[in-house]
């Protein structure tokens, strides 16, 4: 790629994000259902963005941070699609994107779309995708679709769970 | 077609149904107990087994001396807690390093097979046995009937990945029978199609017979064997048809070998795991 091209799609970019203003912020609710089960460990959740060239940027990824030695991440490979799709490259933990797991609930993720990973990503069509994994349990993958730059007619937008997630719904919340 | 042709057809179709009976009598695998991994310095565990029916130990259990395990850097890696029973062995590797481990027994050399003077069958080196070539000429005799002599080479591998896959497990060293993926063999997912190539001593072993077996042998009744020829560049594909885990063999053979052999043939084996999507 030459030098004016790469000028010229980034100057698109930064102009296509400016209009996302500060009052705005694009958020994703993901409900992690109550389950009646005996033995009962939450989700292993990973939440990324892939491009139809199936390049990943990392959202959030929750598992259990808090084990002695790092003995968590031992089961990360078990949010399978996501451990294919870039969470295998990841040198965990990794900041601002991995934290604990979540219990049944309400659960939001805000998705700044300034932050640097976001903002360098090319105008075109992308696959929210939001998978989780559960310690003798299953394991659900849910997506979204996503257009960048962010077209706001397509929001909110949501999709029901069948198994290890309920409604997960992306939506502009205003800022007050 | 003349006699002379007919003939050859004849003994290359004998030739080709007796190599793969012996192929069926000896399906030799090591197994582990995971492929995919993730966290710091797991283990893996593996049954390793020569058995007809895959992927169940019920025959010989396998020797495990000639087995080996290289880390993502080509180091060598120690097997842990080593046993033999009476249908299989088992033992443990500790991925210290992320990347790609190949665990693999190989071995090769001149064999050769005859009658004695009262038509009894011999083999050198025997069953089971190994033998350097330098011991060819003492323990062969030269003037035997029905004397045939071959250059083999078989190997039996698998692979674990820790963390991303990595590649360097899989440069050729350009001896006996080799595998080599343009498909990480640990990024298999149903439906898709992998491909691999097949080298003897580093040329492509093209026309190498391959039949590839899902496991669960037992819950069914047919083999459900996928059967595959490798093409001028030793390539071919395979489309997992579910996720599972699969035996792979393939066999190779030619005349491209010095005396005193007559035939340069490879055998291969490898456990391949597939993942859903």
């Amino acid at each position: 790629m030459n030098t004016p091209k790469v000028l010229l799609i980034f100057s698109t970019i930064f102009s296509v994000f400016s209009t996302c203003a500060n009052s705005e912020t694009l958020t994703l609710d993901v409900q992690i259902p109550q389950l009646k089960v005996a033995e009962y460990h939450s989700p292993y959740v990973a939440v990324w963005l892939e491009s139809k060239s199936r390049k990943s940027t990392q959202i959030a990824v929750w598992y259990d941070v808090k084990m002695a030695d790092n003995e968590g991440q031992e089961w990360l490979k078990d949010i399978r699609q996501w451990w294919r799709r870039g969470g295998r490259s990841l040198d965990l933990p990794y900041d601002g994107i991995t934290s604990a797991t979540r219990g049944p609930g309400s659960h939001q993720i805000t998705i700044d779309l300034n932050r640097a990973e976001l903002k360098e990503l090319k105008p075109g069509d992308y696959k929210l995708r939001i998978e989780a994994a559960r310690e003798v349990g299953g394991r659900e993958l849910i997506e979204i679709p996503l257009t960048l730059p962010l077209d706001k007619t397509a929001l909110p937008i949501s999709k029901n769970g069948t198994s290890e997630l309920g409604k997960i719904s992306l939506s502009l919340q205003t800022n007050n | 077609m003349n006699t002379s042709n007919l003939l050859k057809v004849i003994t290359a179709g004998i030739l080709t149904a007796s190599v793969a009976m012996q192929a069926q009598a000896h399906r030799a695998w090591m197994l582990p107990s995971s492929t995919v991994l993730s966290g710091d310095a797991p283990y893996v565990t593996f049954d390793a087994a020569i058995s007809n029916t895959l992927f169940y130990p019920d025959h010989v259990a396998m020797n495990l001396t000639g087995v080996k395990a290289y880390g993502p850097e080509g180091n060598s890696v120690e097997l842990l807690n080593t046993a033999k029973g009476k249908y299989r062995s088992t033992f443990d590797i500790q991925l210290n390093d992320e990347g790609t481990y190949k665990i693999a027994t190989s071995g090769g050399g001149l064999r050769a097979r005859w009658e004695d003077e009262n038509g009894k069958r011999k083999m050198w080196p025997r069953r089971g046995q190994t033998a350097q070539d330098s011991e060819f000429d003492s323990a062969v005799p030269q003037n035997a009937k029905k004397l045939r002599v071959s250059r083999s080479y078989r190997r039996v591998e698998t692979f674990v990945t820790l963390g991303a896959p990595s590649d360097k497990v899989f440069a050729p060293t350009n001896q006996g029978i080799e595998m080599i993926p343009q498909t990480h063999p640990n990024d298999l997912y149903a439906g898709e199609t992998a491909t691999f190539t097949l080298l003897i001593e580093g040329e492509p072993a093209k026309g190498a017979t391959i039949e590839v077996i899902p496991d669960g042998m037992r819950y069914r009744n047919q083999q459900n064997e996928i059967k595959l020829t490798a093409n001028e560049k030793g390539e071919f594909e395979i489309t997992w048809p579910a996720a599972g885990r699969y035996f792979l063999e393939a066999e190779y053979e030619d005349n491209k070998v010095a005396l005193p052999a007559t035939k340069r043939t490879g055998s291969y084996a490898a456990t391949f795991e597939v993942l859903p999507m």
